[in-house]
């Protein structure tokens, strides 16, 4: 009796354990990627962002990128960040906000005859790195700069 | 629609465009204070800028974009007088585009 329940159980546990990986796999074909990769802009953490939007998420920090973006932003909701840097061979450059919900701000693709400088500006919600990605001669190089936000600008 | 402003100036072979658009650009994370329910997301995707037909930038946009956006970028080849067309997507599919000559 009490070994039939054992077995009962163990068997319980392994259906449930199926399904959930079922579950989880029924997820991956949405993530397709495309010329605008919403799994990018949906993922929750950096690297996600990063894999899904250039391909991988390991960067090293650069001397040559330049991010100019205000010490404290009084308001979250406008925070102007500038992206330059002196390396050729661009395709692409990303600015990640680290603490926000879905942490890809944006990603510009830019062709040979593009300047690498980008300028615009960018929604943060609270304190935290702003993050400068560039894609040149197919890696990823970083420049990372720490925003004070006072006031947060991606409401809920 | 005049939803675009361009503003272009060639100087030295390089060419620095400036645009701002008007666009709500919701998060799809804020909610409406008197109802208390979200609002949906409703954000520009893509922005396109083309020199005399020829695509030289392309911004995928997700909503941690500010409120009337700003974008500036700088290419390279380009005199005044040239052409250069902005188009925007946006997630429901609305969009909108605009010319203006460099200066």
């Amino acid at each position: 009796m009490n070994l039939l329940r054992r077995k009962f159980v163990k068997t319980a546990a392994f259906v449930g354990a199926t399904v959930s990986a079922v579950g989880t796999g029924i997820l991956i074909p949405k993530r397709a990627l495309g010329a605008y990769s919403k799994a990018a802009f949906d993922a929750k953490d950096v690297s996600g962002a990063l894999t899904a939007a250039m391909g991988s998420d390991q960067h090293t920090a650069s001397g040559d990128i330049k991010l100019k973006a205000p010490d404290i932003a009084e308001n979250g909701a406008v925070v102007p960040v500038t992206v330059s840097s002196t390396m050729g061979n661009i395709d692409a450059i990303s600015i990640i906000a680290s603490a926000n919900v879905s942490p890809l701000t944006s990603t510009y693709m830019l062709t040979s005859a593009c300047e690498p400088f980008v300028s615009t500006r960018i929604k943060m919600a609270k304190t935290s790195d702003v993050v400068a990605v560039i894609k040149a001669d197919g890696k990823l190089y970083s420049a990372t700069k720490e925003v004070k936000v006072t006031i947060g600008g991606c409401g809920g | 629609m005049a939803s675009i402003k361009i503003r272009a100036k060639a100087k030295d072979g390089v060419t620095t465009v400036k645009t701002l658009m008007s666009h709500a650009m919701e998060t799809g994370l804020r909610k409406d204070s008197k109802t208390g329910k979200k609002i949906p997301a409703h954000h520009i995707t893509e922005v396109t800028a083309e020199h005399n037909g020829n695509v030289v930038m392309t911004a995928n946009w997700g909503g941690a974009i500010s409120k009337n956006p700003y974008l500036s970028f700088k290419f390279k080849g380009a005199a005044s007088g040239d052409k250069i067309k902005i188009t925007w997507v946006d997630n429901m599919g609305e969009g909108d585009s605009a010319e203006a000559a460099i200066k």
